[in-house]
């Protein structure tokens, strides 16, 4: 017993006080894309070339697709000018999926949900997570939302056991065709109303196995999806932030 | 010659592989199966108008792979009753090829998706096969996921039971299945990393090092002796992350949440460690083909010793209360035994053959890298039960700190990325790394174009899965959980 005690001394408060400050990201770490359009050669498209998930368009200005964005670099590396880098912002999420794009314009972040959906799961919200076809990487960074140091319970926010048992569901991976069913049912078993938060850019947009026959191209393809957490994997900070805009715990004016 | 002999992550020209004829093909394997060595990866793969199978055997004693092929038709006798570690790869052979190995006492689909070649087949539905049972009256079958209670991937498990003991666990998988080695065909391309970083998220290093690996071999580029060393503490990292949340699972699962707390904690900062090298806690974007995409300067060096340290002092805390609470080991001691002999039979791979006295590590047997140059003990446990597998983890985080520690304190100068030669036509290379959960073998090889014409991709949870099945016999149903978590397999990494 002495040995516990001494342990937990040891071991001390870990909780971070997340959303009164946001901790310190660490200074390599690959958040919100920034372009700066003006930068650009005319003609150039080094960066929408690369790209392995065809995130980036050219033409009359760069826009990059969040969804479907693995942020691995290969587009600053390739950009003569550094007309695009990405910069330190882990607030992603969004609530309609053409707030996805980041244009260079002020980010469209993820908005509460109406007045009755708030009253129903602002204080209490039950998730089912589904994983079809993800890498366990999302799954092991929602995951570590259940630890000591973001302690998701604290928000009213509790993974629960039984699709029965849940106001929603969270998705990850791209949807393999052999998870659609699977999919399709907990969605069915959930009670109404409910939601759904895609994770990540699989199941956003397929992420690197967007279409491929094994899979769908994300969780939209076959249900409505109400939050999208871009990122590959997010990190932790990214999807806690989009579930409390989501809830309404963060005011959507908040911009820390 | 009857086997082309290759070094982990040497390429040669594929038209040198040895072609035997089938009954040649079964006796030079079973003959180095039998001298010690293990089948690192057995496929199919289509040769003009007709089928070739390909097997890579490892010999650790040699540090060598050798190669060798046959020519088949729709069907070729079985290796498995004579050799059962290739029961798996023979049943994905079949399913992808639909080439049958007669005989095979267990031959159904692993991963539930249409074969490669032949004709059309109807749908193909996930776990729509004849599942192993047990009759008699007080037989009762138990049948869980594919969507599971907690936040983890998806499988279906399907128990025989008397009461609560396990007669029989059979695990069937697919659901994962997301096409990504059939993807990787026709490559190198833009994806290509991307797909290997993702086969399984949890060993994003250990898979991209291989295929950078055989891509390199492939190539003949020299990495550095910089970029070499920085792979190795990025693939300890990654490790370290893994094993240190292993353990604090395995803490929760028997309900002593003090250390399931501490080490849910711990394994964070350890995925931090490797976001500070490349901004990812999963090691996204680090190893690239030539090197690794991101430098560790001194200040970084520091402050990643300074963390690491920290690190290992709080998860040293928190896993030797397990060792010291009674009721923690009279969970762990006993649960989910798998015999030294099982294992070899099998070919398990990873902290789980090393839990049952099998002394296999493909960093001490097919040094490749840094760990040509640098050498880490291999840890090993002989209970085999779950307390071996616990344990084995503890040991190798504490080997796994030790040769970070080495290697930042003499680090090489050298250029962290050079440029890679595109492959060479007609070559195959194999390469093997041991991730965290054991050995992961990439054997590319290409065509006359020098793009893969094929990419053969064998996770550890390949050759480990049927290792779990073994454990839950006659166990209690659950200690499940417990078992599993001991394990801890990747369901992406073995559905592909």
């Amino acid at each position: 017993m002495w040995n516990e005690l001494l342990a937990r001394i040891r071991q001390g408060h870990r909780t971070t006080d997340f959303p009164r400050s946001v901790p310190a990201m660490p200074d390599r770490f690959r958040g919100r894309p920034i372009i700066e359009a003006g930068k650009c050669v005319e003609g150039c498209r080094e960066c929408a070339e690369v790209c392995p998930t065809g995130a980036i368009v050219v033409g009359g200005g760069v826009k990059l697709d969040l969804g479907r964005c693995l942020f691995c670099t290969e587009c600053t590396n390739a950009c003569p000018r550094g007309a695009i880098r990405f910069g330190q912002d882990h607030r992603l999420a969004a609530s309609a999926r053409e707030d996805l794009m980041v244009t260079g314009e002020a980010p469209t972040l993820a908005k509460a949900l109406d007045e009755e959906a708030r009253r129903l799961f602002g204080r209490s919200l039950k998730l089912r997570q589904v994983s079809a076809g993800g890498c366990n990487a999302c799954e092991a960074d929602v995951n570590v939302l259940n630890t000591v140091v973001f302690d998701l319970g604290r928000f009213g926010i509790q993974f629960v056991a039984s699709p029965r048992h849940a106001d929603g569901l969270l998705i990850t991976g791209p949807v393999t065709a052999n998870m659609k069913l699977a999919l399709q049912k907990t969605y069915e078993a959930v009670p109404t109303p409910k939601i759904v938060i895609a994770v990540g850019a699989c199941a956003i947009s397929g992420g690197p196995y967007a279409d491929h026959p094994e899979a769908l191209n994300g969780a939209s393809s076959s249900i409505p999806v109400d939050l999208y957490v871009p990122g590959c994997p997010p990190h932790p900070l990214t999807i806690l932030d989009g579930l409390l805009r989501m809830l309404g715990q963060i005011p959507t004016s908040d911009l820390r | 010659m009857s086997v082309l002999v290759l070094r982990n992550g040497e390429a040669a020209d594929v038209r040198k592989i040895p072609s035997l004829s089938v009954t040649d093909f079964r006796r030079v394997v079973l003959e180095e199966v039998a001298r010690g060595s293990r089948i690192a990866a057995f496929f199919g793969r289509p040769d003009h108008e007709r089928m070739r199978l390909v097997a890579v055997l490892a010999n650790a004693a040699e540090a060598t792979l050798s190669l060798c092929s046959a020519e088949v038709g729709d069907a070729y006798p079985s290796l498995t009753p004579d050799c059962p570690q290739a029961h798996w790869f023979e049943r994905e052979i079949q399913e992808q090829w639909g080439v049958r190995p007669e005989g095979h006492p267990w031959l159904k689909p692993i991963r539930f998706h249409r074969p490669y070649r032949g004709g059309s087949v109807g749908e193909v539905l996930p776990g729509a096969t004849d599942f192993f049972r047990v009759e008699g009256e007080e037989v009762h079958e138990v049948a869980v996921g594919p969507v599971h209670a907690g936040i983890i991937e998806p499988g279906h498990f399907r128990f025989q039971c008397h009461g609560e003991k396990v007669f029989h666990l059979e695990i069937s998988l697919g659901y994962q299945h997301r096409g990504a080695e059939r993807a990787l065909a026709g490559g190198p391309g833009k994806r290509s990393i991307p797909i290997v970083e993702t086969v399984a998220g949890d060993t994003t290093i250990g898979h991209a090092l291989a295929y950078a690996e055989a891509l390199e071999g492939l190539g003949r580029t020299r990495v550095s002796a910089r970029a070499q060393a920085l792979r190795g503490i990025a693939l300890e990292l990654e490790r370290l992350a893994n094993h240190a949340g292993d353990v604090g699972a395995l803490a929760n699962d028997v309900g002593y949440l003090p250390t399931a707390a501490y080490c849910g904690r711990i394994r964070g900062d350890f995925l931090n460690l490797t976001a500070l090298l490349c901004g990812n806690r999963f090691g996204r974007g680090f190893v690239r083909p030539g090197g690794v995409g991101f430098d560790l300067e001194p200040a970084r060096a520091s402050q990643l010793l300074e963390r690491l340290q920290r690190a290992l002092e709080d998860v040293r805390v928190a896993v030797n209360l397990l060792w010291d609470t009674s009721s923690v080991m009279a969970r762990f001691e006993g649960t989910g035994e798998v015999s030294r002999q099982t294992c070899e039979e099998l070919g398990l791979v990873g902290p789980a053959a090393r839990a049952s006295g099998v002394e296999r590590d493909a960093r001490q047997d097919f040094p490749a890298g840094i760990f040509r140059f640098a050498h880490i003990p291999v840890s090993t446990c002989d209970s085999g039960d779950v307390y071996a597998r616990a344990y084995v983890r503890w040991l190798e985080i504490q080997r796994s700190v030790a040769f970070i520690r080495d290697q930042v304190a003499s680090l090489p100068s050298g250029e962290t990325l050079v440029k890679t030669a595109p492959p060479g036509p007609d070559r195959i290379c194999v390469s093997l790394v041991e991730g965290w959960r054991g050995e992961i073998c990439h054997v590319a090889t290409t065509d006359e174009a020098g793009r893969f014409a094929a990419y053969k991709i064998v996770d550890p949870s390949f050759h480990n899965w049927i290792g779990l099945a073994m454990a839950l016999r006659g166990q209690q149903i659950s200690d499940f959980p417990l078992c599993n978590k001991s394990f801890n397999l990747s369901y992406c990494g073995h559905d592909l």
